[in-house]
């Protein structure tokens, strides 16, 4: 131990070492502005070129989002996605070869209601955020968290995926080639150019109807009574990231848009992934914090700015002079420990001090995460998906820890123990229930309370059993657990009636 | 415009004459070379601005004092003189809270020796946080 100890204390005197005047590592001839990782020093004009081939590589790489194709950009106003769009722009404006040729919309979701912002100053954020919108040209939707109270419920089924193999090399090649070709038929460059006209004209009429539409009374206070209803600042952040994720969903899906990108930088990414890991959400570990997520099916969320470090982004945006907004958020000056996001953020900058290679190792961890079934199966039921998250059910496997807690924990709870227990397994193995227990069956008729824990997975089970009450949840969570609900009931009604997909295969053999 | 500048520099230098900085008489020192006043210009951003009253820049006057200001200085001075609440939420320890960023003339400040670095008068100093919700 005591030569580990002398070891760390040499490393970080080296470090304070100041290195005045250092030369750019790469033209090696200009002065060094700023160092990104352990000792790479870059001038600006290095910075610039390094920081624009990075976003362009990214995408280059991955192969994901197809020529023409419409993607959404979420924009919250922070420096990482006000970088993002700054980069889209910079990318769509390049010359031919090098031209990024997909067509871009721009969303910020407006959650000065939960933060407690007052009504003048969201109108002052929104209008600010307006004009740096409005210099792009592209279409924009301004969207408040309140909306979420008019969702319709279809926004949590799964969407069949695209008819596109975004895996698929070849035919990723194809289309660019089709597309390319179809634009040169027409006039070069002018098909893209007319479809961003057509859309930035509709964008104007749509942002004078839905940009500035007044929130419907009571929605705030609506809103406001739900996150008061959370106990704890890591379950509100919890849910408020989900119900944002459900608008960016829905707006997507109605303006028709394929693919979103979220400005996440992997400073954001390293400490994500810990404290998913630290909130139970371990097993969609790989779709929170990969490059693509295709949980929605029909929508895909891609992050292109995950190479970049908080800092990087920082320092462009200061030099360059990219505007971002800044909007006060759930944790704004908040102690570390208010909340286990702020918690595991704090570790991680503090550790990244010391040891500047800390978010790095923990992002290129992220990268080699893959889930264990394959993502094409977009095909399974919506009852196998979590009604918050969309991702696959973590609380179904039969010997699991969790498992173990549950039963013990129903029966450390002398309150009719043994009907809970039931239906648990009832839930947790429904072909023992087609089967034939009749003892257990039943129970699960009984119109009772809308249990909706056993339609979530692990992790949004403790955001919810957080809230002092679920009845402020927005009407298209609960309707749409309620129709979930009576599929399920209809289900074991009919169970005896259907053939076990094992048993018939079985017979056949 | 100008008396009202004056103004502020008065009440500004009224206001740091009272600090505790180490100040020797420079009358009975015979040491010639003594710092001039320091100008600076301090920016805020990122979120970090809201300790400041949401005021993102300052223009700033360091108090006349013997050693050259450096930042390790500058950091306590900003800490008694400008900061408005939760003094941990920007200097920890004697340096800045981990995840804000410091610009010394738009240059990283890793690259200017952090902490020991002298301030020169006129000099550009940035602080942005990159922490989330500032």
């Amino acid at each position: 131990m005591c030569q580990v100890d002398e070891e760390y204390n040499v490393h970080l005197e080296n470090k304070v070492t100041p290195s005045v005047s250092k030369k750019c590592v790469k033209c090696k001839e200009n002065t060094a502005v700023l160092i990104i990782r352990a000792g790479d020093a870059f001038c600006s004009c290095c910075f610039k070129e390094y920081f624009i081939h990075k976003f362009r590589a990214m995408l280059g790489k991955n192969r994901v989002i197809f020529p023409g194709e419409k993607v959404l950009l979420a924009v919250s106003g922070g420096p990482a996605s006000s970088s993002m769009l700054s980069q889209v722009q910079e990318g769509l404006s390049r010359d031919a070869p090098k031209k990024l040729r997909f067509v871009p919309g721009i969303i910020y979701v407006d959650e000065g209601g939960v933060s407690g912002q007052s009504m003048e100053e969201r109108k002052r954020a929104v209008s600010q955020l307006e004009s740096v919108f409005r210099a792009t040209d592209y279409p924009y939707y301004i969207v408040q968290l309140e909306q979420v109270f008019s969702l319709p419920s279809s926004v949590l089924d799964v969407g069949s995926s695209a008819t596109k193999n975004p895996q698929n090399g070849s035919s990723y090649k194809a289309a660019v080639d089709q597309f390319i070709q179809t634009s040169q038929n027409q006039h070069p460059d002018l098909s893209v150019k007319n479809a961003l006209s057509q859309l930035s004209s509709l964008s104007m009429h749509e942002a004078q109807t839905g940009g500035s539409s007044p929130i419907p009374p009571g929605q705030t206070e609506a809103l406001q009574r739900l996150f008061a209803s959370v106990r704890t600042l890591t379950a509100k952040q919890d849910l408020l990231q989900t119900l944002r994720h459900h608008l960016i969903l829905h707006t997507a899906r109605t303006e028709r848009y394929s693919k979103v990108m979220m400005g996440d930088s992997c400073s954001r990414l390293a400490v994500k992934l810990l404290s998913n890991i630290s909130l139970g959400r371990g097993a969609s570990l790989a779709a929170d914090t990969g490059f693509s997520d295709s949980r929605y099916g029909d929508v895909v969320i891609v992050r292109p700015m995950r190479d970049y470090s908080s800092k990087e982004i920082a320092y462009y945006n200061r030099m360059f002079d990219i505007a971002s907004v800044f909007i006060p958020s759930l944790d704004t000056k908040a102690q570390d420990k208010a909340s286990i996001q702020r918690l595991t953020e704090s570790f991680v900058t503090k550790l990244q001090t010391d040891f500047p290679s800390t978010v790095s190792t923990i992002y290129r961890t992220s990268e080699k995460l893959h889930t264990a079934c394959p993502p094409q199966n977009t095909n399974t039921q919506t009852s196998d998906k979590c009604l918050l998250c969309t991702c696959t059910l973590d609380t179904k496997t039969e010997f699991s820890a969790f498992q173990a807690t549950l039963i013990s924990e129903q029966l450390s709870q002398r309150r009719g123990p043994g009907a809970n227990v039931r239906q648990g397994q009832c839930c947790s193995a429904e072909g023992h229930c087609g089967s034939g227990e009749n003892g257990c069956c039943p129970s699960a008729k009984v119109p009772g309370p809308l249990d909706l824990k056993s339609m979530l997975c692990y992790s949004c089970r403790l955001t919810i059993k957080d809230m002092t009450a679920v009845d402020t949840l927005p009407q298209y969570i609960v309707s749409e657990a309620e129709q979930r609900n009576r599929r399920s009931q209809m289900r074991e009604e009919i169970s005896e009636f259907l053939l076990e997909e094992e048993e018939d295969e079985a017979q056949s053999f | 415009m100008v008396p009202l500048l004056c103004l502020w520099l008065v009440t500004l230098n009224e206001k740091t004459a009272s600090l505790p900085v180490p100040m020797r008489n420079s009358a009975s020192d015979d040491n010639i070379n003594m710092a001039a006043p320091v100008a600076l210009h301090l920016e805020f951003g990122g979120g970090a601005e809201l300790l400041f009253d949401g005021v993102k820049e300052h223009h700033v006057t360091l108090p006349d004092q013997l050693d050259p200001w450096d930042m390790k200085q500058l950091l306590v001075w900003i800490k008694e003189n400008l900061l408005k609440e939760r003094p941990e939420l920007f200097v920890q320890g004697d340096t800045v809270r981990p995840g804000i960023l410091v610009l010394i003339n738009d240059a990283d400040w890793e690259l200017m020796g952090e902490l020991q670095y002298e301030l020169q008068d006129k000099d550009n100093i940035v602080f942005i946080s990159t922490l989330h919700g500032g």
